[in-house]
């Protein structure tokens, strides 16, 4: 896809990523909904606030693309804390995840 | 272990739990030396327990974002102070089960230490970074400490004194808070990069902070601060590549178990086991996943084992005279922290996803009981008031 046009790529991503959604089924997103509150949360928060990892909320994250996100997650940040977690998850529900937290997780309760 | 037939022991906990009522506030008199607090981390509230009929005498709701929350103890034993991760610090009455005080003294905090007379409170905060001291009676601030930089692995040490470490900053600070003076601060640059978490051992003599940027640890002697800091197993890793570190491990003075520490390697599913007279490596052990708490049974034979994100279900029991791991236990996604009683006969450990505390008998390894709670965390008994570095 490397020759289309940055707007169109931009607009494939949110396509691919609005299809991915649809295909994480709903017993996975309450899997990653756990795993984002309780595991991503020991560093970032359970309201994602931050810790020893940096806040996860809507406005800290406006700045960065999904892709760039999802690579985070998948493949963790070198030289910090952050692991890499592509062993237990698949580029969509990395993807999935990532329109969880610019939604907001609130105090998830 | 045979699943949920061990149920409470008594029928009278669940009756005193469902209905939230103070301890002993009309009741007759009693002491705190066998009280705890567990941890609900997701629902912000806390159980009181007691271990000598192992049960739940009462919740204390409305303490805001507990992930993380870990909790100090008044040196008579009768309040614990909770630190919340949302800069919450909580002074619970354990005798009357009630909120006794509480402030929001931070946006972002990491844990706490109490001085050895009891009197300041001290306050890690990863933002803004830095510690603040309070008082214990009223938790009015006494001192504010910044540092710019992430506050981890905070303990007391004798003399109205604190020692932390810098995570992006890479150093370990003391400061001293005279009676009615400024604090006294005394910085040890490059101890090391990343240090996550720190421990003074129990005879509150040396400091020693766990690295996440390279293979080793810093030991700071504080009979002899002159002499800085040392390395203990500088390369530990031998140059192997590290596995993913799903959660970090945590470091407290029950490392300690005889004249052997034992310490999670950061990226290994291994014990190192250190001589803590020369601080030389005597052997390590191969464990189920990357360790989150080794802590020792306070006599020092056995050491219990949890494990990081996604091996979080087991708990493993080490020999600390073989060496060996002599039995495993697989009690449900998200064990999350255990906590010897005083004496070291029972052992409580908290399982997130199952909702409930189990507690064992450390030599039979029979289940003694099996306590509701709600994602708990943290246990922590009010014996530790009496401990340094606790």
């Amino acid at each position: 896809m490397r020759w289309l046009l940055p707007r169109a790529a931009l607009t494939v991503a949110l396509l691919l990523a609005g299809a991915a959604r649809a295909e994480v089924p709903a017993q996975r997103q309450g899997e990653l909904r756990h795993l984002l509150r309780h595991d991503c949360g020991s560093c970032h928060g359970l309201t994602m606030r931050g810790g020893l990892g940096r806040p996860l909320l809507p406005e800290t994250l406006a700045d960065r693309s999904d892709e760039a996100l999802a690579a985070v997650i998948l493949h963790g940040l070198r030289g910090t804390p952050m692991p890499p977690w592509g062993g237990e998850l698949t580029a969509e529900e990395a993807r999935w995840m990532v329109q969880v937290l610019r939604q907001g997780v609130g105090d998830g309760r | 272990m045979a699943g949920r037939r061990n149920l409470l022991l008594t029928g009278l906990a669940a009756g005193t739990l469902a209905g939230g009522a103070a301890p002993a506030a009309t009741a007759e008199l009693r002491g705190t030396g066998d009280l705890g607090l567990v941890v609900e981390r997701a629902s912000g509230s806390v159980l009181i327990v007691e271990t000598t009929g192992r049960t739940a005498l009462g919740r204390v709701t409305g303490l805001g974002d507990l992930s993380h929350a870990s909790a100090v103890f008044s040196r008579d034993g009768r309040y614990g102070f909770v630190f919340g991760r949302d800069g919450g610090l909580t002074k619970i009455d354990l005798l009357r089960g009630e909120v006794a005080r509480r402030i929001v003294q931070a946006g972002n905090s990491i844990g706490g230490a109490i001085s050895d007379d009891g009197r300041l409170v001290a306050v890690g905060n990863y933002e803004p970074g830095g510690i603040r001291v309070f008082g214990s009676a009223t938790l009015d601030p006494v001192a504010d400490i910044p540092t710019g930089s992430k506050v981890v692995g905070l303990s007391d040490i004798p003399g109205r004194g604190f020692i932390f470490s810098l995570f992006e900053a890479g150093e370990v600070w003391t400061a001293t808070i005279p009676e009615g003076g400024p604090p006294e601060i005394r910085r040890f640059r490059d101890v090391g990069r990343q240090p996550y978490d720190g421990f003074v051992t129990p005879d509150g003599r040396h400091y020693i902070a766990g690295l996440f940027g390279e293979d080793g640890l810093a030991r700071i002697d504080l009979w002899h601060p002159e002499r800085g800091v040392q390395r203990v197993l500088p390369g530990y890793g031998r140059g192997e590549e590290p596995l993913p570190v799903f959660k970090m491990p945590h470091l407290r003075g029950w490392a300690v178990a005889g004249e052997q520490v034992f310490l999670p390697a950061i990226g290994r599913h291994e014990l190192l086991v250190v001589d803590r007279r020369d601080w030389t490596e005597r052997g390590r052990v191969a464990v189920h996943g990357q360790p989150v708490f080794a802590v020792a049974r306070p006599d020092g034979r056995q050491v219990w084992v949890n494990f990081a994100h996604p091996r979080n279900d087991v708990v493993q029991v080490v020999d600390a005279e073989s060496l060996a791991v002599v039995r495993a236990f697989t009690l449900g996604r998200g064990v999350m922290h255990l906590e010897f009683t005083p004496r070291g006969e029972q052992v409580w450990i908290s399982v997130r996803d199952a909702n409930r505390v189990e507690v064992f008998d450390t030599r039979s390894f029979a289940r003694l009981a099996s306590l509701p709670a709600e994602a708990p965390s943290g246990i922590l008994l009010a014996a530790r008031a009496q401990r340094v570095g606790f």
